[in-house]
């Protein structure tokens, strides 16, 4: 994951205030949360920083694995126990009678499910850390003994 | 010895036991070297215990002693203790429930209780114990008296607690549950819950303590419970000369100063798997695998009876019907 300085030195600098962000720091730290886009810096968009933006891209791409909330999850370290499954409180919320109590998923609509003894990760879009009202919610973060839930 | 039953139906356990009876055999099994004291505490009624649905609906403070439950018993944090919703533990792991780990590692289930592991030396539990009574009767405890005080301030708040006992209490207090008795003693509104590994291990010790007054390590002819009785004393002494093994891998799980006798004596062995001990055994019988290609019983940790049931179509019989046509060719 690249640092917030290494997106601050590609960007104009010239703290031009067009992207809505009060500096262009502050639009590097946007970025890096995937809150912004590089396209929202419009002067970015001009020919003399084709480079810079390149590279920025390039940069950001990494975490292009993760989904647009920043979540990846490393299927190889999990081992299938269902802690963020039950703690996710979307799936509480999705699945009462299942996840909710302790149980299996049993619909479509939570976020964790293990599939073949691994976790997999679906319906992003839900997660708390997403949207309008996000809160930065560690509730499938903590309860993994063995890092395969990341946020970036 | 007819030796083994963890990892077999309560149907083959009886079987087992009407089988040493009828030819005065010993009998024992892996609970004579893992829980098999405390269930008997627990059966005698020594402790007050729930089962694991009660703990899942009320229980607020869990405490994992010599236990990693994440590891060892992979849904039971997930299912039972720490993360579901309860009927009484709506608002999820993070408001309604604080989970404790005591342990001489940092296990991953101590990672999980995260601001509340407690690292004891090895052997350090009985002073631990005696510590969390001094520091419960109001007295400022000699060893890590901050720590203990916080501790017994948790515990004494707790509307429902479960300690979790694991091996690692068991063996580092030998089997000395006297101590865990007056400890529970002073705190009522705990549950103790014995840890398991084998999924039907408290089945053989129930159905042998309902036949006999003891979980493991009997004698038919005589009727006598002795230590000598127990699988581990009976190979170091060379006192059998025949092995049955069902539903357990002895070869992998004892010592090794012991293997020598175990593998000169004709060896029995009747599991769903190739195991070590099938591979040395003088005569090997598959068996189908309960609860997949054998129906059956088993009974959980807690004591509630769970149903095997039979969903693929196999060849091989189950270790109850092997067991069935020993009794009839005897
Ligand atoms: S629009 Fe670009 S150059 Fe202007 S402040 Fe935002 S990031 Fe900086
Ligand atoms: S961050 Fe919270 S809402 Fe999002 S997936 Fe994890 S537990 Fe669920
Ligand atoms: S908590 Fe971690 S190890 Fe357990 S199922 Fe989820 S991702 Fe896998």
């Amino acid at each position: 994951m690249p640092s917030v300085m290494e997106l601050y030195q590609l960007l104009p600098r010239t703290n031009c205030k067009i992207c809505g962000e009060s500096t262009c720091m502050a639009f590097a730290v946007a970025l890096l949360g995937r809150k912004r886009k590089i396209i929202e810096c419009t002067p970015i968009l001009s020919e003399n920083f084709k480079k810079q933006k390149e590279k920025l891209e390039s940069l950001l791409l990494p975490s292009a694995g993760a989904e647009e909330t920043g979540m990846i999850v490393h299927p190889e370290l999990c081992t299938g126990c269902g802690n963020c499954v039950v703690a996710c409180p979307v799936d509480v919320a999705n699945d009462p009678k299942g996840a909710a109590v302790g149980h299996a998923p049993t619909n479509d609509k939570v976020i964790f499910k293990i599939v073949d003894g691994k976790v997999i990760a679906s319906n992003i879009r839900e997660c708390r850390r997403f949207g309008k009202n996000r809160v930065l919610c560690y509730a499938c973060i903590d309860p993994c003994p063995v890092g395969a839930i990341e946020f970036v | 010895m007819l030796f083994g039953w963890s990892n077999s139906t309560c149907e083959a356990q009886i079987n087992g036991i009407r089988l040493a009876k009828k030819m005065g055999a010993m009998i024992d099994d892996t609970s004579s070297f893992c829980q098999g004291m405390l269930i008997e505490k627990v059966l005698q009624n020594k402790f007050k215990t729930c089962s694991l649905e009660e703990i899942r609906d009320k229980a607020d403070v869990l405490v994992y002693w010599g236990s990693d439950a994440q590891d060892s018993e992979p849904r039971h944090l997930s299912r039972f203790s720490y993360f579901p919703r309860g009927q009484m533990r709506q608002r999820g792991y993070e408001e309604d429930r604080l989970a404790i780990a005591i342990d001489v590692r940092e296990s991953n289930t101590a990672k999980i209780c995260k601001g509340h592991f407690y690292r004891i030396s090895p052997k350090g539990d009985r002073e631990f114990i005696f510590a969390l009574m001094d520091a419960l009767s109001g007295k400022v405890p000699s060893y890590e008296p901050k720590k203990m005080l916080e501790l017994a301030a948790i515990m004494k708040k707790a509307e429902f607690g479960a300690i979790f006992v694991g091996i690692g209490l068991t063996y580092s207090i030998k089997n000395d549950f006297e101590i865990l008795v007056s400890l529970a003693d002073m705190l009522p509104n705990f549950n103790i819950m014995p840890m398991i590994g084998h999924y039907n291990m408290r089945g053989f010790n129930e159905a042998l303590f309902r036949e006999t007054g003891f979980v493991n390590r009997v004698k038919f002819e005589g009727g006598a419970h002795d230590a000598k009785y127990s699988i581990v004393e009976a190979l170091r002494t060379k006192s059998i000369d025949a092995l049955l093994v069902v539903g357990s891998d002895p070869v992998s799980s004892l010592p090794r100063s012991l293997l020598a006798h175990l593998a000169s004596i004709p060896v029995i062995c009747i599991d769903p798997c190739v195991t070590m001990t099938s591979k040395i055994a003088t005569v090997t019988i598959p068996c189908a695998v309960a609860g997949v290609e054998a129906a059956g019983t088993a009974v959980r940790m807690d004591g509630k009876i769970i149903e095997l049931s039979k969903i693929l179509e196999s060849n091989y019989p189950s270790d109850e019907r092997i067991l069935t046509m020993f009794m009839e060719a005897l």
